[in-house]
């Protein structure tokens, strides 16, 4: 593949001590999603009616599983990931080493949280599913270790400020790298947007599950759950962003078209990404559909940034693709490096996307989500965007991350271009079966299998469920053994990436004008903070005091 | 800031189709009279049976071709379990949950609210087409959740 645009910056080392925690950082996160994939089959199938529970030795329930699916998939593979690939960004953008201390101090309490979390679950004693509802009331153990899961990430970020703050003070009048901008921007969005998960697990339900407090407020601890529970997925999906902006440009040989909308990309995330979960709550009783419907008007406000970001990637891929050679309206697109595992992944990351992107538009459409919520149409909206548009980002980016950490070359690089093809006729399987039943009204989270009641309309769409995660299944199956080959047995020397494939912009940011407001970071939070106030305010006002009225239940 | 001419012209497009899309949706609630559950009453969630209209859940008939239908959701069953109600009427359910959060689901609908101890949960709908219709528990609440369900007959 010819880069003939791209300029290398090269030159840049980074010990190989903090290479060896990220490395392990994000290890946690892969060995979390092995966890949760088999999890995952088995619930695909139950859509199918086919039951295979009784293989998993060790499980009490479907219940359990489907709490361990949505754990290890959605939190702890993400933000593992995010842990380790954030601060190094940061780090490269700036030239800089991490501080050794945060980043050990980070790792550590993941894998502290982590341990609890699997205590907690794996001996049944948190069957109550990621969102955690109360008054369904899971052992301490759950609540302490998810929250010190998001104190892990608060300790990431503060390696990427103190990381930043020094390069800024080094280089006063310039403007931050991109690179550095973007990634340092998703973690402030989710340090902000976690603080509520974090109030409700530490301050409500550890209390209420220890006996300290007697009774628990349920919609209390509902919607400050979903006060993080929606910008938790744009944490999930920045971390993939932050590779399409600045790192797939350079890959496929393009550059990004303007540094400036990259920005202004990052901080409307910033902004609009924490006022808007009540669109979660849309037919929940007890709060006023008012305020429903004004972060109803916020949600579409963030499909703003996301219609940016498909312009400036698409732009991005084009302009790559043409200069590999593409001509005519869609040359390019056969010209793009389709043999590249790392580029197919994401490429057909991206694909997917647009169809999560689209289906998410229902969920947030006010009325219309009466027809959808929480039947099968919503996992089938999110295993499109988590489910593939992030989790095959996060394994393109592995791709080439996983040598440039061990020093070993990608086995067999074929193998991993199989796997993204696998997982993405998998999950349009998939997802196209759980859309379809959820709009004739087949329920999520359902053990379907042993399902009292069913609807012979539903029987095509689960069907098309288990057929779908089966290929999905063995897609990702297909890439952990490309990783664990890689990391095990892959060939030191030649072929392994020296430094990051960061990408430039076609022209530099300006340090003069306008723009330069982009980067007071503490001004943008500041404007953030305010947003929420006015969002979240009014609900509380009118909400407090508390209501402690429902003793736990442990039915699971 | 400058622009490219594409790109402004393509987030021109988004926002239109944005503000189409919120048209509709503002037609749909003003226009069409369709309301999400909002703000009912509270009640305390242990002592949902001394609560009225929670003391006689079923079918009451309030007026011409309206009805109130009072369900209470509980592990793992709705009380009542079978209701029966003529087509073409104005149904207005009003559901509450004696114990965790529980789902309230009539498939092929829009009837579709959660029900969270505390709170009372109302919904109104009118069936055009008689039949017998699924009323669901969506929302996980203990081991036995698959196998929580009831029926709505429309005659």
């Amino acid at each position: 593949m010819s880069a003939p645009m791209v300029y290398d910056p090269g030159g840049y080392e980074l010990d190989e001590d903090q290479k060896r925690v990220i490395r392990w950082t994000i290890y946690v996160g892969y060995i979390a999603l092995l966890a949760g994939i088999f999890h995952g089959l088995a619930q695909a199938l139950s859509y199918a009616k086919i039951d295979i529970l009784g293989y998993f030795p060790g499980l009490r329930g479907y219940y359990q599983g489907l709490t361990a699916h949505g754990i290890a998939n959605a939190i702890i593979f993400t933000f593992s990931f995010a842990n380790g690939f954030l601060p190094l960004m940061t780090a490269r953008a700036t030239g800089r080493q991490l501080l050794r201390s945060l980043l050990w101090l980070s790792f550590g309490l993941l894998v502290l949280g982590n341990l609890l979390v699997i205590y907690a679950v794996v001996g049944n004693k948190a069957s109550v599913l990621f969102t955690a509802y109360a008054p369904l009331k899971a052992h301490w153990t759950f609540y302490v270790g998810m929250a010190l899961v998001v104190v892990s990430t608060w300790v990431a970020s503060a390696n990427m400020f103190i990381t930043l703050a020094r390069w800024r003070r080094e280089h006063k009048g310039e403007r931050i790298p991109l690179l550095a901008y973007i990634s340092v921007f998703s973690y402030a969005m989710w340090d902000m947007a976690s603080v509520p998960i974090a109030v409700s697990f530490l301050g409500l339900l550890t209390p209420w599950t220890l006996g300290i407090i007697p009774k628990i407020d349920p919609l209390l601890t509902r919607t400050l759950f979903w006060f993080t529970g929606h910008a938790i997925v744009y944490a999930w999906l920045l971390p993939a962003y932050v590779s399409w902006y600045a790192l797939i440009p350079r890959q496929v040989g393009g550059k990004l078209i303007s540094d400036t909308y990259g920005r202004v990309t990052f901080l409307l995330f910033l902004l609009l990404s924490i006022p808007t979960g009540l669109h979660h709550q849309y037919t929940d009783p007890g709060v006023s559909p008012t305020m429903k419907a004004v972060q109803g008007v916020l949600t579409f406000g963030i499909m703003v940034p996301s219609l940016a970001t498909a312009f400036s990637i698409m732009a991005a891929l084009e302009m790559g693709g043409r200069a590999n050679g593409g001509t005519g309206l869609l040359g390019w697109i056969r010209k793009l490096p389709w043999s590249d595992p790392s580029v197919v992944a994401q490429l057909l990351a991206m694909l997917t996307f647009v169809l999560g992107g689209a289906t998410g538009f229902v969920n947030a459409s006010y009325v219309m989500n009466q027809v959808v919520h929480n039947t099968t149409w919503i996992p089938g909206h999110f295993h499109m965007t988590v489910g593939s548009a992030v989790a095959m980002t996060l394994m393109g980016v592995a791709y080439w991350l996983i040598p440039y950490l061990t020093g070993r070359q990608l086995w067999k690089p074929k193998l991993g271009v199989a796997s993204s093809w696998i997982y993405t006729i998998g999950i349009l399987i998939f997802a196209r079966g759980m859309i379809s039943a959820g709009l004739e009204g087949m329920p999520r989270r359902i053990y379907r299998a042993k399902a009292t009641y069913t609807d012979p309309a539903w029987d095509l769409g689960g069907i098309l469920t288990g057929i779908g995660g089966t290929l999905m299944f063995i897609g990702i199956a297909l890439f952990f053994v490309v990783i664990a080959m890689t990391v095990i047995a892959g060939k030191r020397g030649a072929g392994v990436p020296a430094d990051i494939p960061f990408s430039e912009t076609l022209a530099p940011p300006s340090t003069t004008g306008w723009d330069t407001n982009l980067d007071r970071i503490k001004l943008w939070v500041a404007v953030a903070i305010v947003l929420i106030a006015l969002a979240y305010g009014p609900f509380f006002i009118m909400y407090f005091p508390a209501r402690f009225i429902s003793p736990g239940f442990t039915g699971f | 800031m400058k622009v490219h001419t594409y790109e402004k012209a393509f987030l021109i497009a988004g926002g239109v189709v944005l503000l189409l899309c919120g048209s509709a949706l503002a037609y749909a609630t003003f226009g069409m009279n369709m309301h999400l559950p909002g703000k009912v009453a509270q009640i305390d969630p242990m002592k949902v049976w001394q609560t009225p209209p929670f003391t006689s859940p079923g079918v009451h008939k309030t007026g011409d071709d309206e009805y109130d239908v009072v369900i209470v959701a509980m592990a793992w069953a709705f009380m009542p379990a079978e209701i029966r109600v003529p087509r073409n009427a104005e149904i207005t359910f009003i559901a509450t949950s004696a114990d965790v959060i529980h789902g309230f689901e009539i498939a092929r609908t829009r009837v579709n609210m959660m029900l969270i101890p505390g709170q009372v949960g109302r919904l109104t709908h009118v069936f055009r087409e008689p039949g017998e219709y699924l009323l669901i528990c969506h929302e996980y609440c203990g081991m036995g959740h698959h196998t929580m369900s009831g029926k709505v007959i429309v005659e």
